[in-house]
């Protein structure tokens, strides 16, 4: 199992940090350095439903009637380059691909191959290569190599600093007040308490949040869409602009948004992930819409910690995977493009997953070089050691 | 009042209990090492406690039959000691083999909330973990209990080397590490089986166990050699079984721990290059001698006591300091602790250690001046926890550092359980007086500020138990 792993994952990931060097275009954004927005999805978001290879032979016999139909239909996916298209619901983002300030990465993972939640969301935040490998996430670490600045720092947009944000550099969060509940508040007040506390503050965050998604998956089945968690996207983004464009505002900003673990029901077109796209689309466009002048330096990356299922199950939902999609957009990236390799569909990755063809970090290293053009070097030593 | 008596209390007991940290606040390291004087408070005899032996024989009184008799009567072999027969007759011992762990259960908890010696007690269960014997199958959990009772307790204060001779020659270490099953191939008793056609051989399993987990540690320089021959030293080494009694030539009263020199091994034993004469039941006891003298073992136990006590990574001057110790008094016990006592690395002001579910659980119920335990409640307490006493998942024993209990699961678990004990505590104390008797000097501004914040009584006390500084001693 082990060198069957090593092969897929050394022989197909042709990816590098100095060939993304080759393929990808990054805007020009001068000396100082821009804004850099790291978009989290919690839950593990289904790579084959937002970006959709519906051009590859496979895809429809391995999606059946989750699977979206091509461009040019009533509820046909919209177009990207050959063979792909955007869920519908991302209407948002086509425009911007089509503006030339989105790109994609497809068959994207973490050095993690295996299917937990909270060991995937370590390694994508650590960016380390095993699961626990690092103490501190590789956006403090792109953090630290700033030049010294008031804006010099990282905020999280939630109840505690994520992982991402964690380390030695400045890194604050910011959380909306919630619902009035006694065991929430509670929880909140320990959350308070924790600020700081490296040990209680993460686990008890992950806790909460695995509780929301666990409701969130709830609500999914049973089609119920006015749970908590939900709609929570645009405000979250609203804020995160306020404070990214304040006076002295942070460089960097990490937003969650939970809810993606679509084990049943998960729809095509139209449905329960139909719905969380169009939320996460109008929550980038609050972003751009809040940064106003600001998203001419800001780059956004979108992540999820894996990959799902290549095909349905029999739910009519996917379960944990592997490759997964992953986008870079924002005023500052010169986009339409697609990073990486398509490993194609006739080949899973354990017989289920899309193959972990793609480094998401090299796709990392690419949004903070957009964002505040560091040397490729300083990233690749300090910032990942890959 | 100095932090120094929230220290003694928090970090080397087993947490305050009410207005013990001012009672011990004139002299913290005075109160820590008068504790080392009183061994017999070590002890714990509780009422309605069975010895080993005794619980070999009520075990043995379920699964006796007429086949077992028959069988008995063929096979000398202590591994197909009584087999139960039958459905109703395995529920029967499951049954009494949860009243035994029961009643051992409640005794230690009980002693461990109420002990005045908490610091002696934290060094029991330190050292009953790092030799882990545990409740795993239908006859293990018999013996649990006895085995801290009468291996670890009792010489906890004394040389490496007894307490490592009591554990491992303990019945309920050789049930649980299967030395029991393991016969010399060459000796009296398998040269007659042989004749018969009948399996008869060595298992590693104890032997293994003791020089990777309890003396020379995983990378300490055995070979798998050194393995198979104190695996062969080790034989003979059993328990007294009524088919045994004639092979074995011993009137030992049943389930009492023996050597029978017709299933040892016959011969010179040599283990890393020393040599082990043919001395009979003496050639295990001198290997073990032999193991608990070994510098490896002095760096590993050392180790693992500056783990426990002072910090995930203790820091090297400890641990160097406490190794030098027990290599140059061969060991002795009572003094590693004194020297962990009076060493300035385990006095840092800040709580580095994460505290288990066994040490938030018993520190709660210390604090909120708790005497006696209820069961079964608190038991399944400690198992939804993580944490059911005697049942240490491997022989590893449980895990001591944070990355194992701090899982988000895990927390969310305390805070739901901190929510119903808060209940009853508020029923007594208010949450600020709570958290004096609980922290003293340790308590923080921030959770002070919290606790006056508080939307009631309940949820103080909550922001109490679940601050990062009593979730830390």
């Amino acid at each position: 199992m082990t060198n069957r792993r090593h092969f897929l994952t050394a022989g197909l990931s042709g990816l590098t940090l100095s060939m993304v060097g080759g393929t990808a275009s990054f805007a020009q954004t001068g000396v100082s350095p821009g804004k850099f927005v790291f978009v989290i999805l919690r839950g593990a978001m289904d790579g084959l439903s937002a970006i959709v290879p519906y051009g590859d032979p496979a895809y429809r016999g391995l999606r059946g009637p989750i699977a979206l139909d091509g461009p040019g239909t009533a509820n046909g996916v919209l177009p990207l380059t050959q063979g792909f298209g955007l869920h519908p619901s991302l209407r948002g983002l086509h425009q911007l691909w089509q503006d030339q300030q989105m790109s994609f990465m497809h068959a994207a993972a973490s050095a993690y191959r295996d299917r937990s939640h909270f060991d995937g969301q370590d390694v994508l935040e650590s960016g380390a290569n095993r699961v626990y490998g690092a103490p501190t996430g590789w956006l403090n670490r792109a953090i630290s190599l700033l030049p010294n600045g008031p804006s010099k720092e990282g905020i999280g947009i939630g109840r505690t600093v994520p992982l991402v944000l964690k380390g030695s550099a400045k890194a604050g969060s910011w959380a909306p007040a919630i619902a009035e509940q006694s065991d929430v508040d509670t929880l909140n007040r320990l959350m308070d308490l924790y600020a700081g506390d490296t040990i209680l503050g993460p686990a008890l965050a992950m806790a909460i949040e695995t509780d929301k998604t666990a409701a969130g998956t709830t609500m999914m089945a049973s089609g119920n869409q006015s749970g908590r968690g939900n709609a929570l996207y645009t405000p979250l983004a609203q804020a995160a602009a306020r404070i990214l464009t304040a006076p002295n505002g942070p460089a960097a900003c990490a937003i969650s948004f939970d809810g993606w673990d679509t084990h049943a029901n998960q729809g095509a077109a139209q449905g329960q992930l139909a719905n969380r796209f169009a939320q996460l689309d109008a929550a980038i466009m609050a972003l751009k819409t809040g940064l106003g002048p600001t998203w001419a330096q800001t780059t956004i990356v979108i992540a999820t910690e894996f990959g799902r299922t290549a095909r349905v199950n029999g739910t009519n939902g996917t379960d944990h995977g592997t490759g997964g999609a992953a986008f870079i957009l924002g005023g500052a990236v010169k986009g339409q493009k697609m990073i990486g390799d398509w490993p194609g569909l006739s080949r899973l990755y354990q017989d289920r997953d899309v193959i972990p063809a793609n480094d998401i970090r090299t796709l990392f290293a690419t949004g903070i070089r957009t964002a505040w053009g560091l040397e490729e070097a300083a990233i690749r030593a300090q910032v990942f050691s890959i | 009042m100095s932090l120094e008596a929230t220290l003694a209390t928090n970090r080397f007991g087993l947490g305050a209990t009410p207005g013990q940290i001012a009672r011990v606040a004139a002299n913290p390291k005075d109160w820590l090492l008068a504790q080392l004087s009183t061994p017999a408070a070590a002890k714990l005899n509780g009422t309605g406690l069975r010895s080993s032996a005794e619980t070999y024989r009520a075990y043995a009184q379920y699964t006796q039959s007429q086949r077992d008799n028959r069988r008995a009567m063929q096979s000398p072999r202590p591994d197909q000691m009584n087999a139960p027969q039958d459905q109703r007759q395995l529920f029967a011992l499951a049954n009494m083999g949860a009243q035994v762990m029961g009643s051992e259960i409640e005794a230690r908890l009980t002693h461990a909330i109420t002990t005045d010696t908490p610091f002696l007690e934290r060094w029991v269960q330190f050292w009953s973990n790092r030799l882990t014997m545990a409740g795993k199958n239908l006859q293990t959990v018999f013996y649990a209990g006895a085995y801290e009772r009468e291996a670890i307790r009792p010489n906890v204060l004394g040389n490496f080397s007894s307490l490592l001779k009591a554990s491992a020659l303990h019945a309920g270490m050789l049930v649980y590490l299967d030395q029991v099953r393991s016969f010399g191939p060459n000796s009296l008793a398998a040269t007659r089986q042989r004749q018969q056609q009948r399996n008869f051989g060595l298992n590693e399993n104890l032997a293994r166990e003791i020089l990777e987990l309890h003396t020379l540690g995983p990378d300490g320089g055995y070979s798998q050699s050194d393995v198979t021959e104190f695996t062969r030293a080790l034989t003979g080494w059993t328990i007294q079984l009524p088919r045994l009694t004639r092979l074995a030539q011993s009137d030992a009263e049943l389930g009492s721990v023996i050597f029978v020199d017709a299933l040892h091994e016959p011969g010179t034993r040599t283990i890393m290059g020393t040599s082990f004469p043919q001395t009979g039941a003496g050639q295990a006891l001198a290997i073990l001698d032999w193991l608990a003298k070994q510098p490896q073992t002095a760096r590993n136990v050392a180790k693992a006591v500056a783990t426990h006590f002072v910090a995930d990574n203790p820091p090297a001057s400890l641990v160097s300091r406490l190794e030098e110790n027990f290599r140059t008094t061969g060991g002795d016990l009572k003094a590693l602790a004194q020297t962990l006592i009076n060493s300035p690395e385990a006095w840092t002001p800040a709580a580095a250690k994460f505290k288990s579910p066994n040490d938030f659980l018993l520190s709660t119920l210390r604090a909120s001046g708790t005497r006696t335990v209820s069961m079964p409640a608190l038991r399944s307490t400690f198992e939804q926890l993580g944490q059911a006493p005697f049942r240490a998942p491997s022989p590893k024993g449980w895990p001591d550092t944070a990355e194992h209990w701090a899982a988000p699961d895990a927390i969310l678990k305390r805070v739901d359980w901190s929510n119903l004990a808060a209940e009853v505590i508020t029923q007594n104390t208010s949450p600020m007086a709570f958290a004096q008797t609980a922290l003293g000097p340790a308590l923080s501004p921030q959770t002070r500020t919290a606790i006056t914040r508080a939307g009631d009584a309940r949820q103080g006390i909550v922001l109490v138990l679940m601050s990062p500084e009593f979730q830390r001693r």
